[in-house]
């Protein structure tokens, strides 16, 4: 499956994951704290630049990261257009786009396998309630590669669904679907018990 | 432990899928998606505890930066945008859907549409709305409004979330782990 990690390689990938994140969350605080227009517009600069800085094609793929964003950024224009606040809009959605560029920023130069590594670093001091970084590490692995398994497995079902039926598949597909899962997690645990349980 | 593992796992896989395949048309011309129908099956089928856990391995990994939310979104980004109250309400309405459903007497197919509606409309909304009201800087009113939008989706998600929790009790009685 693709990950949101840009194959360019920038500087920013060389970093650590856990100095990214800690980085991130305090310029989000900082965010938040501002509430002048001028300071917000630099602070989009900022991450405009950020993203210039590894080239055209990351830049091109951040901006492309944001569009999503665009039925709130309307929503709120008009509303503060309405109520006369333009400045107060202008704010809000400056800060939206500066907040998610930033950490959208961040996930395009970290490894999935960083970040995951991160993760069980920061899950080990919860290992006495039974989440142990073996553990942690197998859910995850189980979930990346049961999620195409699923997604056939689904297609199959509705083209059963259509040789059998005139009508579309709806939701009557979801049952098979469900029951599938469920059956696949009793015989991935009684093969996982085979082979000396998780440990 | 295998098994509550497993479980996990492959509810967290399915959420995914859920999410992934294109606005499934699940009801005659509605463009839903069915990530948080993934979420109160997490719920109503798995229980409380490890359907909640297996809602946050899904939000774990959607963090870690795969693009598994609905329309391929994924990565820290998404925690920071306007949706952040749902996602931080997920692994809460999978929870209180559970408990629910743990809890009451009624009929399976019933009982999972009213732990969906407690839990996935109830519960999330609550987060939801909150999250909306900071991120894009308005009042909870009017954040309400904006959630609004969603809110006949979402229902017909319930129905569908308690017919497949019925037809899966039916088909397995064994299987639902919310029940046992």
């Amino acid at each position: 499956m693709l990950t949101l990690t840009s194959p360019v390689e920038i500087w920013a990938h060389r970093l650590p994951a856990g100095g990214k994140l800690l980085a991130l969350a305090l310029a989000t605080t900082g965010l938040f704290a501002l509430s002048a227009p001028l300071p917000m517009a630099l602070a989009l600069a900022a991450a405009a630049a950020l993203f210039a800085s590894g080239g055209p094609g990351l830049a091109r793929t951040g901006a492309r990261l944001l569009w999503p964003l665009w039925p709130f950024v309307v929503v709120v224009g008009l509303w503060h257009l309405w109520s006369g606040t333009a400045l107060d809009g202008l704010v809000v959605v400056l800060r939206l786009l500066t907040a998610v560029a930033l950490a959208n920023f961040v996930t395009m130069t970290t490894r999935l396998s960083d970040m995951i590594a991160l993760f069980q670093r920061l899950a080990r001091p919860f290992g006495v309630l039974g989440l142990s970084p073996r553990r942690l590490a197998l859910t995850f692995a189980l979930v990346i590669r049961f999620i195409p398994v699923m997604l056939d497995r689904l297609a199959q079902i509705a083209e059963c669904w259509r040789a059998r039926s005139p009508r579309r598949p709806r939701w009557r597909v979801l049952v098979p679907a469900t029951l599938a899962a469920l059956d696949d997690a009793d015989r991935v645990a009684e093969a996982l018990r085979a082979r000396g349980g998780v440990g | 432990m295998e098994r509550n593992l497993t479980h996990i796992a492959l509810f967290a896989a399915l959420i995914a899928v859920l999410g992934l395949i294109p606005r499934i048309d699940l009801a005659a011309g509605v463009p839903i998606t069915a990530q948080s129908l993934g979420v109160m099956l997490c719920g109503t089928v798995l229980g409380a505890r490890r359907g909640a856990l297996a809602v946050l391995v899904f939000l774990a990994l959607v963090a870690a930066g795969l693009p598994l939310l609905s329309g391929g979104r994924g990565g820290i980004g998404v925690f920071a945008g306007p949706s952040v109250g749902f996602l931080l309400g997920f692994p809460v309405a999978a929870f209180v859907a559970g408990w629910v459903m743990e809890r009451t007497t009624l009929a399976t197919g019933v009982a999972a549409w009213a732990a969906s509606v407690i839990g996935g409309i109830g519960v999330l909304y609550v987060f939801g709305i909150a999250g909306m009201a900071v991120v894009l800087d308005t009042t909870l009113a009017e954040a309400a409004l904006l959630a609004l939008a969603f809110l006949p989706g979402d229902l017909l998600k319930t129905v569908i979330a308690g017919l497949v929790t019925q037809g899966l009790a039916r088909m397995r009685p064994a299987s639902l782990m919310s029940r046992a």
